[in-house]
C-alpha cells in the first residue's frame, strides 16, 4: 500500500492498463502536451507517445462519436471530457450511440469505452461549471456509472471501467482530486463494478453517499457517533448497475435512512434509491427517507452562496438527527 | 449561384493537383430544355466511355445489385402497406446507383456506415435480402435480431456497422472506425453515406475536421437528394455546394452525378487509393433524387409530380441499362433473367421474413449489456 492523492491513483490506472493493452488509448481536449487539465495524465504522452496519448480539437460531440466508433471495431478508448458540462454537447453519441448500439444491433456491436472526467462543484466556477451529472447517465440502459470517492476506489474502479465492454461513465470530482488516501500497487487490483462499499459500520442509521458526500457523510458520522447515533455509511461507488442489495441490508439493520447527494434532488439519484428503498424494505422504516441534495438551482458563484448551496456535515448531521427523532 | 438540379460530369480527384488538397470545381452550367437533352446525351456517351474500363461480369452484378434495391424497396412498400412492417421505412429507390456505384470500389473486409435509409446499403455489403426483409418484419432471424427495425440494420459478418437514425450521428463513428483502421495498422477504409441535410449539422463539420488534421482514412459520401424530409437544400443550406465545404478543411472532394453508377465508382475508387495509400479523407458530393417520399408516411407535397417525372428522365437503372445495351453488354433476354432472378430473390425474402418466428420474449433484456 502506498499513500497517495486521487489524481495519483487515477493516473496509475491510467497507466497500467496503457501498458496492459494496446488497444487502450486516452483522449481528450489538454489531455497530453498540457498534462491534463488536472493533470490526471500526467507523464503519460511521455511514456507512451502520440498515437496512444491525443489531444484534441474542443469538438466534444466530434471525439465522442470518435471513440465509440473506434469501439466498434476493436479499441478501447478512454475518453476524457474536461469536465463534465462539457460532455452534454456529446450526449447525442454517449446516449444515443455507445448506449443502444449493442441493443440495436443484435448483440453484435460492443463499445468498450471509458468518458471519464470531473463531475459536480469545484471552487465558484458558477453555473455552466459545476453540474452533477450522474442522474443524466444513470437513467439510460447500456451504460454504466461510476462514482469514486477514495483513492483506492478511483483506481480499482478505473481499471475495472478501462476492461469492461460496455460504455462505462466514470464520474471523478474536482474538489476530490487532492485527497489523500492507501491505493494497493499491485497491478491486478481491481475493483468490480456494481459493488457497494460500507465505509464505515453502524447500527442506528444509514447514511447513503457517494463522491465528494462520502468524506462529509464520514465526518458527520464522527460527529453523530458522540452525539450517541451510531452511522453506517453505504457507498454504492457504482450507480448503474446499482448494488441495492448493501443499502436495503443496511437499512434494515438501522431502520433509519438518510441519502446525501451533492445533485439537485429532482429526478435524482438519491430519488431513485428513495424509491427502491420504498418498495424493497417499508416495513423496516422508522422514519421517512430523508435527502440532503444540492440546492435546487443553478449554481451560484458568490463563495457563501456556492457554500450553502452544497450539503455540508451539519446539514447531514440534522438530517440524521431529523429521522432518529432527536430534534 | 446555386447548382442547379443536373449535376455535372464527375470531376478527376487528384490530391496532387491542389495546394490546398482540394480539387477545384468546374463552372456549373445553367440550362435549358434542349441543352438538357444534350447534356443528357453526353452523359450517356461518358457512361459508356467508363464502360469499357470494366469487365462484363462486374457491369452485370452492378446492374444485378441496382434492381435489386429497386425491387426489394418496392416489396417493402407493399408489406408496409400490409402493415407487416412497422415504425419508420424509408426507400432508396431513385438513389441506388449510390450505394451500388461506391460499394463496387471498395474490398470486402472495408467498413461502410450509413443513415437510416439503410437497406440498399446493406444489401450490397453482403447482407442477405432474407436477413434484411426480417428485420423488416421484425423477426428473430432479421440482421439486428428484430431489435433494430429498418433503421439500424447491422452485420458484423460483412462489415456493415448500420444503420443510425440521428441526422449525422454516423459521421463521428465512422470517423473512428477509420480511426481505428489507422490505429491497428491495417489498410481498410471506411465509407460513410449522409444525406445533404445533414451536412448542416456539428457532427458533419466535427468530423471532417479531424479527419483531416489526424489523416484518418475515412471517405464522406453526401447522397444529396436535395430535400431533408420536406424541406428543400435551397431553404435549409446557405452554400448550397455541398463539395465546397471540403475547403474549410483542406479536404480531397469532388463533385458526382449520382444517377451514373460508373462515375460514383469511379470517383469513389480515386477516394478509396486516397484513403489506403496516403491515409487521407475525401469528401464526395453525389447529387442524387429520391423518386418516393422521405418515408412511408410521408405525403410528398412539397414537390411537384412534374420535378420528379424529370428526375425520373434519368434514372440510374434506365441509364445504366441503356448503355449497357448500346455497348452489347446487356440482351433484352439477359435483362429478363436478371429480374427473374431478383424477383425470386425478393419474394423468398418476403416470405423467410413472414415465416421466421419473433424474437423470444426473454430477448426484450439481453444485449443491454455485453457479459449479462
Amino acid at each position: 500500500m502506498a499513500v497517495m492523492t486521487m489524481r495519483e491513483a487515477l493516473n496509475q490506472a491510467l497507466r497500467e492498463e496503457l501498458q496492459r493493452d494496446e488497444n487502450v488509448f486516452l483522449m481528450g481536449e489538454e489531455v497530453a502536451a498540457y498534462q491534463g487539465a488536472y493533470k490526471v495524465s500526467k507523464g503519460l504522452l511521455e511514456e507512451f507517445g502520440d498515437k496512444r496519448v491525443i489531444d484534441t480539437p474542443i469538438t466534444e460531440l466530434g471525439f465522442a462519436g470518435l471513440g465509440v466508433g473506434a469501439a466498434m471495431v476493436g479499441l478501447r478508448p478512454v475518453v476524457e471530457f474536461m469536465t463534465f458540462n462539457f460532455s452534454i454537447l456529446a450526449t447525442d453519441q454517449i446516449i444515443n450511440s455507445a448506449a443502444k448500439m449493442l441493443y440495436m444491433s443484435g448483440g453484435q456491436y460492443k463499445i468498450p469505452i471509458v468518458f471519464r472526467g470531473p463531475n459536480g462543484s469545484a471552487f465558484q466556477v458558477s453555473s455552466q461549471h459545476s453540474q452533477a451529472m450522474e442522474s443524466w447517465y444513470s437513467y439510460f440502459p447500456g451504460v454504466k456509472v461510476v462514482m469514486p470517492s477514495t483513492p483506492a476506489d478511483a483506481k480499482g474502479l478505473l481499471k475495472s471501467a478501462i476492461r469492461d465492454d460496455d460504455p462505462v461513465i466514470f464520474l471523478e470530482q474536482e474538489r476530490m482530486y487532492g485527497n489523500k488516501g492507501e491505493v494497493p500497487e499491485d497491478e491486478d487490483f481491481t475493483i468490480p463494478l456494481g459493488v457497494a462499499d460500507i465505509k464505515r459500520e453502524g447500527k442506528d442509521a444509514t447514511i447513503v453517499a457517494r463522491s465528494l458526500m462520502v468524506p462529509v457523510a464520514l465526518k458527520a458520522a464522527e460527529e453523530l457517533e458522540k452525539q450517541g447515533v451510531s452511522c453506517e455509511v453505504v457507498d454504492p461507488r457504482t450507480i448503474r448497475p446499482l448494488d441495492i442489495e448493501t443499502i436495503i441490508s443496511s437499512v434494515k439493520k438501522t431502520n433509519r435512512v438518510v441519502i446525501a447527494e451533492e445533485s439537485h434532488p429532482f429526478c435524482g439519484v438519491g430519488a431513485e434509491i428513495c424509491a427502491q428503498i420504498t418498495e424493497r424494505a417499508f416495513d423496516y422504516l422508522d422514519a421517512p427517507v430523508k435527502r440532503v441534495s444540492g440546492a435546487d438551482v443553478p449554481m451560484p458563484y458568490a463563495k457563501n452562496l456556492e457554500k450553502l448551496a452544497i450539503p455540508d456535515v451539519e446539514t447531514i448531521i440534522k438530517a440524521v438527527r431529523e429521522v432518529a427523532y432527536l430534534d | 449561384m446555386t447548382k442547379q438540379a443536373t449535376p455535372t460530369p464527375s470531376r478527376a480527384g487528384d490530391e496532387e493537383a491542389s495546394s490546398t488538397g482540394v480539387v477545384e470545381k468546374e463552372e456549373v452550367k445553367t440550362s435549358n430544355k434542349a441543352d438538357l437533352r444534350q447534356e443528357h446525351q453526353a452523359q450517356k456517351d461518358e457512361q459508356k466511355n467508363r464502360i469499357e474500363q470494366l469487365d462484363e461480369e462486374t457491369l452485370l452484378r452492378m446492374l444485378h445489385e441496382m434492381i435489386l434495391i429497386r425491387r426489394f424497396e418496392e416489396k417493402c412498400a407493399e408489406s408496409y402497406s400490409l402493415g407487416k412492417i412497422g415504425g419508420f421505412c424509408h426507400l432508396y429507390i431513385g438513389q441506388e446507383a449510390v450505394a451500388v456505384g461506391s460499394l463496387a470500389a471498395i474490398r470486402p473486409d472495408d467498413y461502410v456506415l450509413t443513415s437510416y435509409r439503410d437497406h440498399g446499403h446493406a444489401l450490397v455489403k453482403g447482407t442477405s435480402p432474407d436477413e434484411v426483409m426480417a428485420e423488416l418484419y421484425g423477426k428473430a432471424s432479421g440482421c439486428s435480431a428484430g431489435k433494430g427495425g429498418s433503421m439500424h440494420l447491422f452485420d458484423s459478418s460483412v462489415n456493415f456497422l448500420g444503420g443510425h437514425a440521428i441526422v449525422g450521428g454516423q459521421i463521428p463513428l465512422a470517423t473512428g472506425v477509420a480511426f481505428a483502421s489507422k490505429y491497428k495498422g491495417t489498410d481498410q477504409v471506411t465509407l460513410v453515406f449522409f444525406g445533404e441535410a445533414a451536412v448542416n449539422q456539428g457532427a458533419f463539420h466535427e468530423s471532417l475536421n479531424m479527419a483531416q488534421l489526424w489523416k484518418i482514412p475515412c471517405i464522406y459520401i453526401c447522397e444529396n437528394n436535395q430535400y431533408g424530409m420536406g424541406t428543400s437544400l435551397e431553404r435549409a443550406m446557405s452554400l448550397q455546394d455541398v463539395s465546397q465545404k471540403a475547403c474549410a478543411y483542406e479536404l480531397a472532394s469532388e463533385f458526382v452525378d449520382g444517377m451514373d453508377v460508373l462515375a460514383v465508382r469511379e470517383a469513389v475508387a480515386r477516394a478509396v487509393e486516397r484513403g489506403r495509400k496516403h491515409s487521407l479523407p475525401t469528401l464526395l458530393e453525389v447529387r442524387t433524387y429520391r423518386f418516393m417520399g422521405h418515408s412511408m408516411s410521408d405525403p410528398g407535397n412539397y414537390r411537384t409530380r412534374a420535378e420528379i417525372e424529370k428526375h425520373q428522365e434519368r434514372d440510374p437503372i434506365k441509364l445504366f441499362t441503356a448503355s449497357l445495351k448500346e455497348k452489347g453488354i446487356l440482351t433484352d433476354d439477359r435483362l429478363a433473367e436478371i429480374e427473374k432472378e431478383v424477383h425470386e430473390a425478393v419474394d423468398h425474402a418476403a416470405r423467410f421474413a413472414d415465416e421466421s418466428p419473433e424474437p423470444d420474449p426473454k430477448e426484450l433484456y439481453t444485449d443491454v449489456y455485453a457479459n449479462q
